[in-house]
């Protein structure tokens, strides 16, 4: 008999810079802190599963947190590390090997732009060497593409931008803690047209850990229960557009399927809920122009719908859609490890509602979280109070 | 009108360095276009590819302009002072949209739909290969 999962126990190490603490020491003040607001301590974790993509290998924690033999799992998959970890938690309570799993994810990277190495992504080392791999561009090549087929405003990125800071500012949490204008936004020094420095996230640091319980013991735990109702992970197809893609197949961005569109619609099926009926989302703001974009991809609004979900405040706290609400990558920077993670902690937050100065009014039931990341990799949750 | 030669990678370009032609791969079975030359079919792993010349010209798809130099590795060319914006685009040909620097970095004379050509351009003390908006070259 399978049951359901239910996250009991969540735990955070704050993201942002954090000189002379290792990516490690914060997963294990995230470990820690999701033990103690699940009211369990270490050996009770039965199973675990994380990752970081450049802080070390996460099983070694066990040397901080204690050596009871509990099977710990690397987890390695890019900016789908932290959902790769949670589904792999889950799957191991839905199967019955375990009652109690913990899913972790860290990470710290080196101050800029992330620097991969062609040959690690089945790359050529010409497509590096002369400057086509980098995040930056796909994501500015692909919301330049998706303003002209909708012709939408592109004044709209630094208004997501000002969201993400408004939000952050909002979040002791979080690395970005002061608001900035959409004007300010859009002075920013120019990364890569049309998008600037502040509409851009950060690879940065942080920690975040999730204690997992069969839902039907999670009343045992203190806090309110929230149940884990999908977890889904999913690659790309030919053709696709994707972040280091030297070919993508004839067409334009419409219709083009990816792994955004296939893991939303597989979570939500999997949840028996659509995505009319979401409280509250956390989605990939890789930049301003990601969020924009993954609003349409995970089907929480049809293309061209931004401008009026953004003009109306809809994505705004207050609003009927809320996104990102703790800021996002934008205001948190992305710890690769971490990232996915940090979503589905401020869900939990929200549906419990404990979320405080950026609590989602009217008692939010329903929370999404999306991830989006390279190769063409997409992780997305739906959970329920 | 020789061949391109000291190009950054071996069975990029053919054609010459006039007229160079860009290097790709069609799967007999399925009939996809990719870029650059593969054993293996995208998607299926069919050991079916034949090396194809792709189209020397084409629209741009979309474009942006790299504004700070990327780190280095994998990044080879000039750093520091000696660093300058480059664009880079994605290209339409018809058969396949091919990801590529553009020999224009300044956007106000970029646009998507605009009529492209491939070119070979320096890159440090080689050539790699970029497009070039036609009218520029008239």
């Amino acid at each position: 008999v399978t049951s359901g999962v239910a996250v009991v126990g969540i735990g955070m190490h704050a993201f942002g810079r954090h000189d002379g603490v290792s990516g490690m020491d914060q997963g294990v003040v995230a470990a820690r802190r999701a033990l103690a607001d699940a009211a369990i301590s270490w050996p009770d974790v039965q199973m675990a599963f994380g990752g970081s993509s450049a802080a070390g290998n996460a099983d070694t924690m066990v040397a901080r947190l204690g050596l009871t033999g509990l099977p710990f799992v690397n987890v390695a998959n890019g900016c789908a590390t932290g959902g790769s970890a949670l589904v792999s938690a889950a799957n191991a309570i839905r199967s019955g090997a375990c009652d109690v799993a913990m899913a972790i994810g860290f990470d710290k990277h080196p101050r800029g732009a992330f620097a991969p190495l062609p040959a690690d992504w089945g790359l050529p080392d010409w497509y590096g060497d002369t400057g086509l791999m980098l995040t930056t561009q796909f994501f500015a090549t692909k919301i330049q593409r998706y303003l002209m087929e909708l012709d939408l405003d592109p004044a709209l990125l630094a208004e997501v931008a000002a969201k993400s800071f408004r939000n952050g500012a909002l979040n002791d949490h979080a690395w970005r803690r002061k608001p900035i204008s959409r004007e300010e936004i859009a002075a920013s020094p120019m990364v890569s047209d049309p998008l600037t420095q502040y509409m851009f996230c950060s690879p940065g640091e942080g920690g975040v850990a999730l204690v997992l319980a069969r839902s039907d013991r999670a009343g045992s735990f203190p806090a309110p229960p929230v149940h884990l109702a999908s977890a889904v992970v999913r690659s790309r197809r030919a053709g696709s557009f994707e972040v280091f893609a030297p070919w993508l197949s004839p067409g334009g961005l419409g219709g083009r399927s990816g792994p955004t569109r296939d893991a939303a619609a597989a979570a939500f099926d999997d949840a028996g809920v659509g995505p009319a009926e979401v409280h509250v989302a956390q989605i990939q703001d890789t930049e301003a122009g990601a969020e924009l974009m993954h609003l349409a991809e995970t089907g929480l609004c049809s293309d061209g719908q931004q401008d009026e979900l953004i003009r109306t405040g809809a994505t705004e706290i207050g609003g009927r859609l809320p996104i990102n609400t703790d800021g996002g990558c934008i205001a948190n920077g992305e710890p690769i490890g971490a990232s996915g993670l940090r979503q589905v902690y401020e869900n939990v937050l929200q549906l419990r509602g404990h979320a405080g100065d950026r609590q989602v009014p009217g008692e939010p039931k329903v929370g999404f979280t999306h991830v989006y990341g390279a190769p063409g990799i997409s992780a997305c949750t739906v959970l329920v109070r | 009108m020789g061949a391109p030669v000291n190009v950054v990678a071996e069975g990029l370009l053919a054609g010459t360095a006039e007229e160079p032609v860009l290097l790709g791969a069609r799967s007999r079975s399925t009939g996809t276009t990719v870029f650059p030359g593969s054993l293996v079919a995208p998607g299926c792993a069919a050991e079916d590819m034949m090396p194809v010349e792709l189209p020397r010209r084409g629209v741009l798809w979309s474009f942006t302009v790299q504004q700070f130099p990327p780190k280095s590795p994998p990044y080879a060319g000039a750093q520091g002072e000696a660093f300058r914006p480059y664009g880079i685009g994605y290209v339409d040909l018809g058969e396949v949209i091919v990801a590529t620097r553009l020999t224009v970095a300044d956007v106000a004379q970029l646009s998507i739909g605009m009529p492209v050509e491939l070119v070979v351009e320096p890159f440090g003390d080689q050539v790699t290969y970029a497009f070039a908006p036609i009218e520029e070259r008239s």
